[in-house]
């Protein structure tokens, strides 16, 4: 009984770790439905939104305005990008423009840390890391407050997040802008305004997925490979689909943390650097378009 | 109009170059570069990364493949190379060097087959499991470190044919002479049908397929053949430049850069892989310069490696939206204007002659 | 068509028998069946969306049939791969332009001399002589269909650079290079003046009549098709309505009410 409750607890471990990962994976959802490019620099942002944050409540910004701050500074970061990186390359190939997005993601980083610094800054947002009693009281498992936190507050922001873009005008207006974004302009679909939504919404899950990994394990550059994680899952859930990225995110949560405890140990640990990607490829050779992308029928 | 070959391939313009570049790196060099510092900390590392880049250029700006880790590959050389020197030393420096070459080849066939059915992104997070693969692997499995605990492992010395080449200038030459081979042989497969292969596959696959050529052995052998360049300039990069055993140094920042390399320098060329590995190499040191003297270290540190980063990425940007062919193209292009030029005045003058 | 041809016409090459494709539920060809006899010229018509595309992609494998079968010289093409059907004698060119933008158009020719060119790569790499004598063979090769084609003074310049109509020369080219025994040619003269056509029929006249080669082709021109096919095939949402000479196929009631009565530039 403690064997399986254990294997409980791994997997809701994993699969609160997951919702960070669908959080990030959700920014790149996000923006490739808007702008049908794959932002390489998501993961820069996640670091880079981060760090402006704390740097800001350093600062002596109380915790709201920086949040609000942040916000209103990564909308401008995503408005500038669409602007002078996107748009000059809107019909180049689909590699041209990833790579300008990795050089996107090495200008992010490096200006986050020219305005902030290098040194690893603590976060500490109240909430501790240690198991939570009653949970342990009631059903015997060890559960994280933080990991409870983190998952629940990303939880929220992808269902919020889900729901505004499926019923209201504006994800009306996206779905079309993903569609044909020709079309989607000229019957009167305000392609500015969607966006900076885009961007802003972009934004905040990269803050909120920076903060999240920032208080656990202080703020710094390893953040950005972490954040490269997003990338098995995007593949597992498909480029442009919303619950794709949540279901993916989970799936390597978990699945990362049950082969670390499960079968790291015959290895020598660590297996989750690489687990995920090798995860992403079996899924790949299986289902080359994710769970839920549509199926690529190649024309000639 | 093409000119015509007057050896093998290779036109007059070919040799004329090429005399002139063995002639600056095997006499020039040693002759009027008197320091180490030069050899151990520039000329060196240059020569290993160019070589990395050729390989990340065969797959990627050749074949078309967009693979992400190159230096995984060279961690697989450098390693091989270690232990092949560790427990094979019989076989000779030269023969090992060529042996870890194929190892890291077999890995590049591993990590290739992927590309037989994504492309694009998909294939770059695929060979992302290459490079955190190979290093994990390295670094928990005792046996490839020789149980080594102390966390410092030392290369071997270079010793080929009884004679040890531990002097900066010597191992220079090592390297300049394994990097001027492998150049050589990578020129040749890329102007021949090899590249033609790799190009039409990467121009348009179903074409190339449509006149038979198989898209699973033109895709593994770029792998392969790239992986063998990776691999060969890892072990180089680890027995003459890092001159220890830490695969910390093969991360993924290492695979960027050379992706950066390759992307700056010009898709497609090797020439662009000198270059290209050439600025991303020296740029920093040159900031590092500028810093000191102009601010006289005023400037933090951290703060130059912060704009260097920001430089190397707008810099991708711009190549991106203006010049995707990067600098090689770039080179190309004044040197034709300037051509273009001079056969205007030439032109001119001659008309006034007409006059 | 003279009666005095080097080749004669002879038996059926390439069958395609009752072949149904169709993506994601949109039928694009249904239960198709036509004969290409050896050495003839072959010419597929009928209006935009009546699945020629998509046929002559199902004939090189780019496309799978759901069903039917197609054969040529008696060996079933189903299941293998492009490249297998080039090894197996048969080459094409693509509607839409497939050439491979960065490389010059003798590269560009070369690359259809690939089944000719088996070097190893360590071969290609090291220089050795029986590499440097293929490459030179082949170079060879390619120089005459050059010539024969009229474009060397573009011989070195990258084919993405090239105006379209040349593009359509290259692409003929890079077909004939691979000396293949089927050719097929998908609207090899769309977009192209009335001089440039009669030049693109005469070559395509001439390679018949020249090497024998068994020629598939999809026009819209009728003039064209009518002039230079031996047989012409037609085909309406996805069927075939006709099947048989030019001369019969002018007079067939079906094809008239079906495309030949429908206005047509």
């Amino acid at each position: 009984m403690t064997e399986f409750l254990f294997f409980i607890e791994v997997v809701v471990a994993g699969l609160l770790a997951g919702t960070m990962y669908s959080l990030v994976a959700l920014g790149f959802v996000l923006i490739y439905k808007a702008s049908s490019t794959f932002n390489f620099a998501q993961g820069a942002m996640v670091f880079f939104a981060v760090l402006s944050f704390v740097g800001f409540m350093e600062w002596g910004l109380p915790f709201v305005v920086a949040f609000l701050v942040t916000i209103a500074l990564m909308a401008l970061v995503g408005l500038a990008t669409e602007r002078l990186v996107l748009k000059p390359l809107r019909n180049q190939s689909e590699d041209t423009l990833l790579m300008a997005t990795i050089g996107l993601g090495f200008v992010l980083e490096g200006l986050a840390q020219a305005a902030w610094g290098v040194e690893v800054r603590r976060l500490d947002l109240g909430i501790g890391d240690f198991p939570i009693q009653w949970i342990i009281d009631s059903t015997g498992l060890f559960i994280s407050a933080l990991d409870l936190t983190a998952g629940l507050v990303a939880a929220t922001l992808i269902i919020a997040l889900a729901l505004l873009f499926k019923y209201t005008r504006m994800g009306l207006g996206l779905r079309a802008v993903a569609d044909d974004p020709g079309a989607a302009s000229s019957i009167g679909i305000p392609l500015g305004s969607i966006m900076l939504m885009v961007w802003t919404a972009a934004g905040i899950v990269a803050l909120v997925a920076g903060m999240m990994w920032g208080a656990r394990a202080g703020v710094q550059f390893a953040l950005v490979d972490l954040a490269l994680k997003a990338l098995p899952v995007l593949i597992i859930g498909g480029f442009s689909s919303i619950p794709g990225a949540i279901i993916g995110g989970l799936i390597i949560g978990a699945t990362e943390k049950v082969l670390e405890v499960y079968i790291g140990p015959f290895f020598g640990g660590a297996i989750e650097g690489w687990a995920p990607y090798v995860l992403a490829i079996f899924f790949l050779l299986w289902r080359p378009e994710g769970l839920f992308g549509e199926k690529i029928i190649r024309r000639v | 109009m093409k000119s015509t070959p007057v050896f093998m391939s290779y036109t007059r313009g070919d040799l004329l170059n090429l005399l002139v570049l063995m002639v600056l790196g095997f006499v020039l060099i040693p002759f009027v570069v008197p320091t180490d510092y030069w050899y151990s900390s520039i000329l060196i590392p240059w020569l290993c990364l160019s070589l990395a880049a050729i390989g990340q250029q065969i797959v990627m700006g050749y074949a078309g493949q967009l693979a992400l880790g190159a230096a995984g590959f060279m961690a697989a050389g450098a390693f091989a190379l270690f232990n092949l020197e560790l427990r094979l030393p019989f076989l000779g420096f030269p023969v090992n060097l060529v042996l870890s070459g194929l190892v890291a080849a077999a890995f590049g066939v591993l990590f290739g087959l992927p590309s037989l059915r994504v492309r694009g992104i998909y294939l770059m997070v695929a060979t992302l499991a290459s490079q955190f693969f190979i290093i994990w692997m390295i670094d928990k499995f005792g046996w490839f470190k020789n149980y080594d605990t102390s966390g410092i492992i030392t290369a071997q010395d270079i010793v080929i044919f009884g004679r040890e080449f531990t002097a900066p200038l010597e191992m220079y030459l090592v390297v300049l002479v394994v990097v001027t081979i492998l150049t050589i042989l990578a020129i040749n497969m890329t102007r021949g049908s090899t590249g033609r292969n790799w190009m039409a596959v990467r121009d348009m696959d179903i074409a190339a397929e449509s006149m038979g050529i198989s898209l699973l052995k033109t895709k593994l052998q770029a792998f392969a053949i790239s992986a063998f360049f990776c691999g060969v300039a890892g072990a180089l990069f680890a027995f003459t430049y890092l001159k220890s055993m830490e695969p910390v140094a093969f991360d993924i920042k290492l695979s960027f850069r050379i992706l950066f390399m390759v992307i700056l320098g010009g898709l497609g060329t090797i020439s662009g892989a000198f270059i290209g590995a050439a600025f991303i190499l020296l740029f920093p040191v040159v900031l590092n310069t500028l810093g000191n003297e102009i601010f006289h270290g005023m400037v933090d540190a951290t703060i130059i490696s912060s704009i260097e980063l920001v430089v190397f990425g707008v810099l991708i940007i711009l190549f991106m939206i203006y010049e995707p062919l990067g600098m090689a193209k770039l080179w190309e292009n004044i040197k034709a204007r300037i051509n273009s030029r001079r056969g205007a005045e030439t032109s001119m003058k001659q008309n006034r002659k007409a006059d | 068509m003279p009666d005095t041809r080097s080749f004669m016409i002879g038996a059926p090459i390439l069958e395609v028998s009752n072949v149904s494709l169709s993506f994601g539920g949109v039928r694009a060809i249904t239960d198709t069946s036509f004969k290409v006899l050896q050495h003839e010229i072959k010419a597929i018509i009928g209006p935009n969306g009546a699945g020629k595309s998509s046929l002559l992609n199902c004939i090189n494998g780019i496309y799978r049939p759901q069903e039917g079968s197609i054969w040529f010289k008696g060996k079933s093409l189903q299941k293998i791969t492009p490249n297998a059907i080039a090894r197996e004698g048969i080459s094409r060119t693509f509607q839409n332009l497939a050439l491979f933008r960065r490389m010059s158009v003798l590269d560009n020719i070369l690359v259809g001399r690939k089944l000719h060119m088996n070097a190893h790569f360590l071969a290609v790499a090291f220089q050795m002589p029986s590499a440097r004598e293929e490459e030179r063979l082949n170079v060879e090769r390619c120089e005459e269909i050059i010539e024969f084609l009229e474009i060397t003074d573009i011989r070195d310049t990258p084919v993405g650079k090239l105006p379209y109509g040349l593009q359509k020369k290259v692409e003929l080219g890079r077909a004939l290079a691979t000396e293949a025994e089927v050719l097929l040619l998908d609207e090899p003269m769309a977009g192209m003046n009335v001089e440039e056509k009669r030049e693109m029929c005469r070559f395509i006249l001439k390679v018949n009549e020249e090497l024998g080669t068994t020629i598939v082709l999809i026009e819209h021109d009728m003039g064209v098709v009518m002039d230079i096919s031996d047989n012409v095939v037609v085909l309406d949402y996805g069927k075939v309505i006709g099947d048989g000479p030019p001369d019969d196929i002018r007079n067939n009631q079906k094809v008239i009410d079906a495309y030949l009565g429908v206005a047509h530039d």
